[in-house]
């Protein structure tokens, strides 16, 4: 939940990458860390292993600017995707105000993808929160590496596999050329603050 | 369970008042009250430091999580001190009711002591406020 705070008249709002381990997370938080430099005013955090999987999340604050009489301070997480980090993914979720799935286009990684959404829902389940009503945006990564002739998914099959009943907005993308990458991001941030607006409106409790 | 949490600017005031009172006063270089989403509530310092407390903020609260469930896996509800000692500054943690967290960041001139004393008074009154 968004965390208000009326005297410094700011709001902290907190969106979490979630998807498959090696799908492309943290790859999109690099790829904006870079891109847009002059609203991050410190540096990204990364809690990884040596071989440079996320052990724990990586942490991106991000400058919006003001809505409302607000100062809005964006706060991206990615969690670790492998599925044996579960307990520190839960971790990563608590207050989460909206999601950005990344799914691995590979074809191999098909099944991976449809349990790390299963995944996603149960632990939110856990937080009292609902993945149909959560702002959430798909994103089908690493679609670049279809012209390498590395077999790739069709969009509809992903569609058909993880957004079929959610009907989230989608978007294909690469993050490593950046490709969507800013395209997926604005979408979320301008959805998760739609969710916070009528409580903005209300002033935080007075 | 998730985080409810609203603070009117009045209560943020008062919390303020109390880590100023009881911590800042005591010396210490900042404290910053934090949920454990990782949401900075409140900050202060004495004015002559320069922390990334958002980027603290997140580390501590994964950092407390991780250790709650370290406490939890061998049987302990929670670990009472937790506190991380530098070569010239240290990091003291203390959680204020079920969902804060208060991080404390001294120097070398405030003993440990002293600080868990004025640390928990300041809990004790922060609670109230809540
Ligand atoms: N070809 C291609 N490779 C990508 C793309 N996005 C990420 N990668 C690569 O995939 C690997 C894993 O990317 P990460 O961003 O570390 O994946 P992650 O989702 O953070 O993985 P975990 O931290 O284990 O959960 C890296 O070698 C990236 O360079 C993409 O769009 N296309
Ligand atoms: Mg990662």
């Amino acid at each position: 939940m968004a965390l208000i705070n009326p005297k410094k008249r700011e709001v902290q709002v907190k969106i979490v990458y979630y998807g498959p381990g090696r799908g492309g997370k943290t790859t999109n938080l690099e790829f904006i860390n870079e891109k847009f430099r002059s609203r991050i005013k410190s540096e990204m955090v990364t809690v990884k292993t040596y071989n440079d999987r996320t052990l724990f999340f990586d942490f991106l604050p991000f400058d919006i600017g003001m809505i409302k009489g607000y100062t809005i301070k964006v706060q991206f997480y990615t969690v670790p995707g492998q599925v044996k980090y579960n307990a520190t993914r839960k971790l990563v979720l608590r207050g989460v105000d909206g999601i950005v799935f990344v799914a691995d286009s590979m074809t191999l990684r098909q099944e991976m993808n449809i349990r790390s959404l299963e995944n996603l829902a149960e632990n939110l389940v856990s937080f009292n929160k609902n993945i149909e009503t959560i702002p959430l945006v798909m994103q089908y990564n690493k679609r670049d590496l279809e012209k390498e002739g590395i077999p790739v998914l069709p969009v509809e099959i992903m569609e058909k596999d993880l957004n079929a009943g959610l009907k989230a907005p989608y978007y294909t993308a690469s993050a490593v050329s950046g490709d969507n990458v800013a395209v997926t991001m604005k979408r979320i941030i301008s959805m998760t603050v739609m969710s916070i607006r009528e409580k903005l409106e209300l002033g935080g409790s007075e | 369970m998730d985080f409810p949490f609203d603070f009117s600017k009045k209560q943020l005031e008062s919390i303020e008042d109390v880590l100023n009172e009881e911590l800042i006063e005591l010396g210490v270089q900042s404290v910053v009250l934090i949920d454990l989403a990782g949401n900075v509530i409140v900050n202060l310092d004495n004015g002559r430091c320069q922390h990334d407390v958002y980027s603290l903020a997140a580390l501590a609260a994964a950092n407390f999580g991780a250790v709650s469930a370290m406490a939890n896996i061998i049987g302990e509800e929670e670990f009472s001190l937790l506190f991380h000692k530098g070569e010239s500054d240290s990091i003291h943690f203390s959680k204020v009711g079920t969902d804060l967290l208060l991080l404390t960041i001294f120097g070398k001139d405030v003993s440990l002591g002293f600080l868990r004393l004025k640390a928990n008074e300041a809990n004790d009154r922060i609670r109230d406020l809540l």
